[in-house]
């Protein structure tokens, strides 16, 4: 049979059984906050460095909460920590509490 | 005046003598160790300053702060009483004590034990008018320290004695001291008293001899008293080291340091150090800091995140992570602990080397127009645009010219990432605004935002370049007659922001205009004491409820004369008390925009 090249791509497809999510469940202690996020986006549409570079606080949060850690890493890379995220988002989530907690995590390897 | 005891010898003396003689040993392997952390740089500004002109003005400060409290006297009278009378009362015993041992038994000079039970180990021969002379001053300083031990007591019960609303609590080591620093004065006036007959005395002494004298025969008390005495010296000498007490050797070396140009360069170097054992605990930062409304964050306060360094407790990066660096506590200790700094210095620990890049940066090609006024709005105020619209309304009217550096967006001035630690990003940000601003040619650099304000004064190298906040700019505009306002007739309050305020000393300008605008009213606590919005990006941790709390309570202390209106500079400010005024809030420049003619 022939398989028209499907497979070509890796498959993106998550297995929560097998993802690990520690790196979420650290920050989410860290600042409980984060769970109550309804991905509106609002931190993003409002973020500085998002003019320059590719940053997503609301993407990142998805990802790190399915275990992609790299990913959610590269969109809060540029983060300047200005706190625009923080004074728009509706749910009042201290969303540069999150980001500080996650980078000192990687910085401290 | 000669010596009545044999060999000037009494076994009461042991126990202070034991006491003193460790807390030399401390204080001086303490204070080895604390000049053995310095760097050799530091080490040279040190001894360079000890042997300079300089060391004088040290010496003032040492007696100034150490032994009469000045500061504390400016911020409360009975407080400053309390500290000043224990301090330099004390000292002047000693003093004294040491001039008599010279004066009338020189032989025993050196004798540690000596100058304090000098009254035990003399007796009187005859009267002298110089011999009464030193009694009467040992009598008067003995009741000076004694009435500054009583509000001491009183104030531990009762603290709203002394104006303040809470003092800290205690461990066992301050209780120790503590308690035998209350006794100390009363049992040495005791045993004084009770040798009186023999020794001598004065008002004081003598006195309280005759009384005693009536119902109980003082030789039998004698002896039980002066060990009595002996002892709870020896004991608060013990518990020193492991008290809040420890600040009075500690302060005189973070004076002498600090006055050599040294500064703490990590949360633990030798500065750090001694600073974190200078903190009296005095309590003062509690009642000044905004996160001690909620009472349950009192536990945050400065005093406390010292105290943790000090014992080396788990909990201090909670602590420094929840502080707005609002300065406030800064602002009002007696003993300059920057403890803002330190927190910061904390926080950069936690960012090391191994961190993550700005990549974009060196992407982004700024060109701005060429212009003298050059314009930056930065992160907060993009957030606010109605700021930036009435400044540009203004310099519009004024005919100035002027750009727009980050019209396309900002790249953050830096101190946010400065604030959360992470300076080596912050300066990759600096670096970058930097150059913008220098190939824009401008003279000036205008900023409505006092967070970007304090940064670029002080971190920013712009050789040439006046680096100038709104409300300077248009007081200047004002005074130059390049625009008019009308008065209106409305009442204004003005808010310090924490950063322009406290932070860059721009006290002044923002009320000049209000005072051209309508009528300024005060605050209950403004301009050094203004109460932070509870907005501060210096915070990392506290959430919005907590925030809240701290908006209302300084809204509390801005609406204590009623104004119509609430105007301030900054457009975190701004946005902290807008939506939670009940009454109308404005930036400076929208209600000179308005008003305007
Ligand atoms: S603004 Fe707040 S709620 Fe919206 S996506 Fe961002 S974090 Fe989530
Ligand atoms: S703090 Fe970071 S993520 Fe949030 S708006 Fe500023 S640059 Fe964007
Ligand atoms: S930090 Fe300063 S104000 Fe606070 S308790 Fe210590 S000495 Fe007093
Ligand atoms: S800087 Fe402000 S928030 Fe921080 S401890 Fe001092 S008074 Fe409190």
């Amino acid at each position: 049979m022939n398989r028209f090249g499907y497979r070509l791509s890796p498959s993106s497809q998550i297995d929560l059984d097998v993802s690990d999510n520690s790196l979420f469940r650290e920050i989410l202690a860290g600042e409980p906050g984060i769970s109550t996020c309804i991905a509106c986006g609002s931190c993003v549409a409002s973020c500085s460095a998002g003019v320059f570079d590719k940053i997503s606080f609301r993407k990142a949060l998805h990802l790190l909460e399915v275990g992609m850690d790299t990913e959610a890493v590269a969109l809060l890379e540029g983060c300047m920590m200005c706190g625009k995220c923080t004074l728009v988002c509706p749910r009042g989530i201290n969303t540069r509490h999150a980001i500080v907690l996650i980078k000192r995590k990687l910085n401290k390897g | 005046m000669r010596e009545r005891i044999v060999f000037a010898f009494d076994p009461f003396v042991i126990p202070f003598t034991l006491g003193m003689v460790f807390i030399i040993l401390y204080l001086s392997v303490g204070g080895f160790k604390i000049i053995a952390k310095l760097s050799a740089e530091e080490k040279m500004k040190l001894l360079k300053h000890t042997f300079s002109f300089a060391i004088f003005k040290t010496f003032r400060d040492i007696i100034v702060d150490c032994l009469l409290h000045l500061k504390i006297f400016k911020r409360n009278i009975r407080l400053g009483y309390m500290h000043a009378s224990i301090a330099f009362g004390w000292f002047m015993l000693i003093f004294i004590g040491h001039i008599e041992v010279m004066l009338y038994t020189p032989q025993r000079l050196g004798v540690l034990y000596y100058p304090v039970f000098f009254r035990y180990f003399v007796m009187k021969t005859h009267e002298t008018l110089r011999g009464d002379f030193f009694f009467f001053l040992m009598d008067l300083f003995l009741l000076i320290v004694l009435s500054g031990v009583g509000i001491a007591i009183y104030k531990r019960f009762r603290s709203a004695i002394v104006g303040m609303k809470r003092t800290t609590k205690l461990r066992t080591g301050d209780k120790i001291a503590l308690y035998s620093l209350w006794l100390i004065f009363p049992l040495r006036l005791f045993a004084e008293s009770f040798t009186a007959g023999i020794s001598g005395g004065s008002f004081l002494t003598i006195t309280i001899n005759r009384v005693f004298n009536t119902f109980a025969t003082n030789e039998s008390l004698i002896q039980p008293v002066w060990w009595a005495y002996s002892l709870t010296l020896g004991a608060f000498l013990f518990a020193l080291p492991f008290s809040r007490y420890m600040h009075i050797p500690t302060e005189i070396f973070l004076i002498w340091m600090r006055n050599s140009g040294i500064r703490a360069t990590s949360s633990r170097d030798g500065y750090a150090e001694s600073e974190i054992y200078s903190c009296s605990s005095c309590g003062i930062c509690i009642d000044a800091c905004p996160m001690a409304v909620k009472s349950e964050n009192s536990k945050f306060t400065s005093v406390y995140y010292l105290r943790l360094m000090r014992r080396r407790l788990p909990g201090s990066m909670n602590h420094a992570d929840k502080c707005l660096m609002c300065g406030r506590c800064v602002e009002m200790c007696p003993v300059e602990i920057d403890s803002c700094k330190l927190k910061v210095l904390k926080r950069e620990e936690e960012i090391s080397e191994k961190r993550l890049r700005m990549a974009y940066l060196s992407e982004i090609h700024t060109n701005v127009n060429k212009s003298d006024v050059l314009y930056y709005a930065g992160c907060m105020t993009h957030l606010t645009p109605v700021i930036y619209n009435s400044l540009f309304k203004i310099l519009q009217k004024s005919g100035t010219q002027f750009s727009f550096m980050d019209k396309d967006g900002s790249i953050c001035c830096g101190r946010p990432l400065m604030l959360s630690g992470d300076t080596y990003s912050a300066k990759e940000l600096i670096e970058k605004n930097r150059q913008t601003i220098i190939n824009s040619g401008a003279k000036t650099l205008l900023l409505s935002c006092p967070i970007c304000y304090k940064v670029f004064r002080e971190e920013y190298d712009l050789p040439g370049i006046e680096v100038v906040h709104h409300t300077e700019y248009i007081n200047r505009l004002l005074n130059e007659g390049k625009i008019a306002i009308n008065k209106s007739g409305k009442s204004f309050v003005f808010h310090d922001p924490c950063d322009l305020g406290r932070g860059s000393g721009i006290f002044e300008q923002p009320r000049e205009i209000l005072m051209k605008a309508g009528e300024l009213r005060f605050a209950s606590e403004e301009r050094g004491k203004s109460h932070c919005c509870g907005g501060s990006l210096g915070s990392l941790s506290l959430d919005k409820e907590e925030r809240n709390g701290i908006t209302k309570a300084a809204l509390a202390t801005l609406f204590e004369n009623n104004p119509d209106e609430l105007v301030t500079a900054c457009p975190l400010c701004y946005k902290s008390f807008k939506n939670i005024n009940g009454k109308p809030t404005a930036d400076i420049a929208q209600i000179v925009a308005e008003q305007m003619v």
